[in-house]
């Protein structure tokens, strides 16, 4: 059983929900990540999705694709990505998710080496957004290997036989996209709880649904159906303001993402 | 009675490729799930039209009618002669020019967005969108909304959008809006993410023309087949005009679309040699070229496995060149793959020698090419020097150089200003 598994059995035996934050590694500041995970876990975090910035992130949207343009500036790579998350790994309990490009992956030398750093950095699990179920049997076979989870991505466009394959293919949790297109926190999100419930009816794993959850209101109707609900732009939005605005974005993302929690109750 | 073993029949380096997207080790499609939907649409589309005589008869008379093909092949004699004067005797091959120049809006994009427009109406898309670097797939895919009454959205590099502006003009006077993006290094690389981005949340009434080999499949395998005719032209223009096959056919890459099309018809005829010519910027410098197959390694960038321009970390790398069309780290996977294979060889050229050749066809022949097919003429003049008289050597003249003629002055007075050795 990895981390992630055990965190969402705990949490449904206790009938709780998880909220899962993004935040891309090296933003809003080189050395920041050590610092906003344990932040993240006291705002009621249960896992943490730490982006790897790249060139050229297609599946998103302008704020996080910034973040991602200024971590590569300040020269963050991803054995410093490592180096950070291992330093602070052991006074973690939240579950930690590797999320990057698959172009990154071959770059360092592929899903053996790349897999291997980030069991060793104490990561618990890999989403790889730009890998369809395809070309993915390589990570996959990897990360099993490890012992990390890989969740799939499932897109409102994916027929519901793809949509059973990507779950199969998953361990840890499904990743449910709330709607197409790119992430951002702008245009809220529609309902989900048919899909959600479909989803149940081929795989037992647990559901976060992500794209375009920003308010503890949209947190509490996504976790009404599934079992978490990740929360990416919108935090990543609040960390560059403000560090733009002096303020501190470690205590302002803890404010943030603490208020979000309140969603998952009631 | 023993049985003679079957002899194994070698695949032919052309059957390519494999229903997964796959040229030998490139290709594939390294996509968000988001996109998986639409590119699936678009394999099971173009393989229905590749059953339906009328769908290829209908282009083809496009093309004929509307892009005025085939497109000449022009024995350049006052070029061919210029060559000679340099080279030893008995040496210095015919140049022919594949004119693909004198396409309806001067260029062979053409040929690939009347083809997509076609399958954006036969799919029920109202909208396309393209990225576009020199701006002539911008045109192109502008052009051919007009033409099926599309709206079109077209992303263009900032940095493109300055230095060829003639084409940023062109395209919104065919209606089209052209989105010029910021990002990154504002060129050809971040307006194709922005097309991306689009299509990733309007595919189910959008189209993206991809306007080069490049992509997740199907696109690499679309566009080289509507860039084919090029090849196709090329080879019977050659039986008649030179009666034989031509020994060299040269084409300058970028993502590779002309070269595709002129080298397709021809990976199974080993004797013809075929040459790529990347773009070597100023020099071999990280961020002073754009020649992924001579000096990058492979990767993934926009979808597909192929050579390309990155850091030891997958980062893509900066790239430079004088041509906005081959400013661009990545490259068609079959490209990569004709490369490992052997059977085309990739080459650069200079900007200098870019600007030179640029300058010379205009003075020898009347015909200011385009700064990218500029590329392929600078090399063109190199192998042709080395080959026999009697050797006939085709470029592929892939666009006009109107758009560039702004740009071309530009750098030429700078050089002007600090000759060489200064």
């Amino acid at each position: 059983m990895s981390r992630i598994d055990d965190i969402f059995a705990d949490l449904r035996r206790d009938g709780r929900k998880a909220l899962m934050p993004f935040v891309c590694a090296g933003h809003p500041r080189r050395g920041d990540t050590a610092l906003l995970l344990p932040a993240l876990e006291r705002a009621g975090a249960s896992v943490v999705e730490v982006g790897f910035p790249y060139t050229d992130p297609i599946a998103d949207g302008p704020v996080i694709a910034q973040a991602m343009h200024g971590a590569l500036r300040a020269g963050v790579t991803p054995r410093m990505v490592f180096e950070e998350v291992g330093s602070i790994r052991e006074w973690l309990k939240v579950g930690l998710v590797a999320m990057v490009s698959y172009s990154i992956v071959h770059g360092v030398g592929g899903a053996g080496r790349f897999v291997g750093m980030a069991k060793d950095a104490g990561f618990d699990g890999l989403i790889v957004p730009d890998l369809p179920l395809e070309e993915s049997g390589e990570v996959r076979a990897a990360a099993a290997a490890a012992g990390l989870t890989m969740s799939m991505l499932i897109a409102p466009s994916t027929p519901v036989e793809r949509a059973e394959a990507l779950a199969k293919a998953s361990t840890g949790f499904v990743y449910l996209l709330a709607r197409a297109g790119i992430t951002g926190d702008g245009s809220g999100i529609p309902d989900v709880s048919g899909r959600v419930s479909r989803l149940r009816t081929f795989s037992p794993l647990p559901v976060a649904v992500g794209f375009g959850v920003s308010t503890p209101e949209q947190v509490r109707g996504v976790v009404r159906h599934a079992d978490a609900a990740i929360v990416g732009s919108a935090l990543v939005r609040r960390l560059t303001e403000a560090k733009t605005a002096g303020r501190d974005p470690i205590a302002e993302a803890e404010g943030f993402v603490g208020s979000l929690a309140g969603g998952l109750v009631g | 009675m023993p049985m003679a073993p079957d002899k194994p029949v070698a695949p032919k380096l052309s059957d390519v490729p494999t229903p997964e997207g796959r040229f030998g080790a490139f290709g594939g499609r390294y996509v968000p799930e988001t996109l998986i939907a639409a590119l699936e649409q678009l394999s099971a589309m173009y393989e229905r039209i590749c059953r339906d005589g009328k769908f290829w008869d209908e282009l083809h008379d496009l093309l004929r009618t509307y892009v005025g093909r085939a497109t000449p092949l022009f024995k350049a004699e006052r070029l061919t002669g210029h060559v000679r004067a340099g080279a030893g005797a008995g040496r210095g091959a015919t140049i022919w020019l594949k004119r693909e120049d004198l396409a309806h809006t001067g260029a062979h994009k053409i040929n690939n967005t009347l083809g997509q427009a076609m399958l954006a109406v036969r799919m029920g898309k109202q909208r396309v969108i393209a990225e576009t670097g020199a701006g002539q797939h911008g045109v192109a895919t502008a052009t051919a909304a007009a033409h099926f009454g599309l709206a079109c959205d077209v992303y263009m590099g900032a940095e493109d959008a300055r230095r060829q502006h003639l084409n940023v003009v062109r395209m919104k006077m065919l209606g089209a809006n052209v989105v010029e993006v910021d990002a990154g290094s504002k060129t050809l690389k971040d307006a194709t993410n922005e097309a991306l981005r689009d299509w990733m949340g309007s595919s189910d009434h959008t189209h993206y023309i991809l306007g080069s080999v490049v992509g997740p499949h199907p696109f690499p395998m679309i566009v080289r087949d509507f860039q084919s005719i090029i090849g196709r032209e090329i080879k019977a223009q050659s039986l008649r005009l030179m009666q034989k096959l031509p020994d060299t056919i040269v084409a300058c890459v970028g993502g590779g679309s002309n070269a595709a099309g002129a080298f397709f018809p021809f990976i199974d005829e080993a004797a013809v040699k075929l040459v790529g010519v990347e773009a070597g910027g100023r020099g071999k410098g990280p961020g002073e070229h754009a020649a992924p197959l001579n000096l990058g390694k492979p990767g993934v960038l926009h979808g597909s496995m192929s050579y390309v321009l990155q850091d030891e970390n997958g980062q893509t790398a900066d790239v430079h060149s004088c041509s906005a069309g081959l400013d661009y780290p990545g490259v068609g996977p079959e490209h990569s793959y004709w490369k490992d294979a052997g059977r085309v060889s990739y080459t650069a050229a200079t900007d200098a020698e870019a600007l030179d050749a640029f300058t010379l066809l205009a003075r020898t022949e009347g015909i200011i090419p385009a700064l990218e097919s500029a590329h392929a003429v600078a090399h063109a003049l190199r192998a042709a020097v080395e080959m026999k008289a009697d050797q006939h050597l085709v470029v592929n003249l892939s666009g006009r150089g109107d758009k560039d003629v702004d740009e071309a002055a530009r750098l030429l007075s700078i050089r002007a200003e600090s000759p060489p050795g200064r």
